[in-house]
């Protein structure tokens, strides 16, 4: 089961006792500011987690998979996430843990 | 933005709860994120994205200092991938210039 909005904001409920329409605007807003943020040009780094970094991609040549065609892909800018040491390490802690199993 | 940043950000708009309320909000949402990922699970945020672990298959490595091959195991890394309004939001703001502030 995938973590959602839905239980972030349960967890609120229980650790801050924040009432559950409070937790669920939190919740929400805090997706919405990084989102402001990424969309008015603002890298965001989250530490203990990792940064979301903006790249501005040039056009290039694409083709239509079905089809064949040549299409470009239009110069874009899109968001890339790269985590942050601590969070990179214990993810490989849990490889490390499922080896063992 | 960092995330103290988003912190006074969210506590300036939510007059209701006290900085301190939104700080500990704010590091329990991550924390819950960093820990949902750490247990290989997903994240799944309707219009923000979803994150999930990829894996990286052992390889060779070599020491950079004496050249000498070290085998290295195969790991996870936490992926992101942006959904559909992060990026048309980012998409659309190829005009401002990308800050780190």
């Amino acid at each position: 089961m995938a973590l959602t909005k839905a239980e972030m904001a349960e967890k609120l409920f229980e650790e801050l006792g924040l009432n559950k329409r409070e937790a669920k605007e939190l919740v929400e807003m805090f997706f919405e500011e990084v989102r402001g943020a990424l969309e008015n040009g603002r890298q965001v780094k989250l530490s203990g987690f990792g940064n979301f970094n903006l790249r501005d991609k040039k056009e290039r040549p694409g083709r239509n998979p079905k089809t064949g065609e040549e299409i470009p892909i239009t110069a874009r800018r899109v968001v890339t996430f790269h985590p942050g040491q601590k969070l990179k390490a214990r993810v490989e802690a849990y490889a490390g843990s499922r080896e063992q199993q | 933005m960092t995330k103290s940043e988003l912190i006074e950000i969210l506590a300036q708009r939510q007059k209701h709860l006290t900085y301190k309320d939104v700080e500990f909000a704010v590091k329990t949402i991550i924390e819950q994120m960093a820990q949902t990922l750490a247990v290989g699970e997903r994240i799944e945020i309707r219009g923000f994205g979803s994150f999930s672990l990829h894996f990286r298959p052992p390889r060779t490595g070599r020491n950079p200092k004496t050249g000498e091959s070290v085998p290295l195991e195969g790991k996870y890394v936490p992926h992101f991938k942006p959904g559909k309004e992060l990026r048309e939001r980012v998409n659309s703001s190829v005009d401002i210039p990308i800050t780190d502030s």
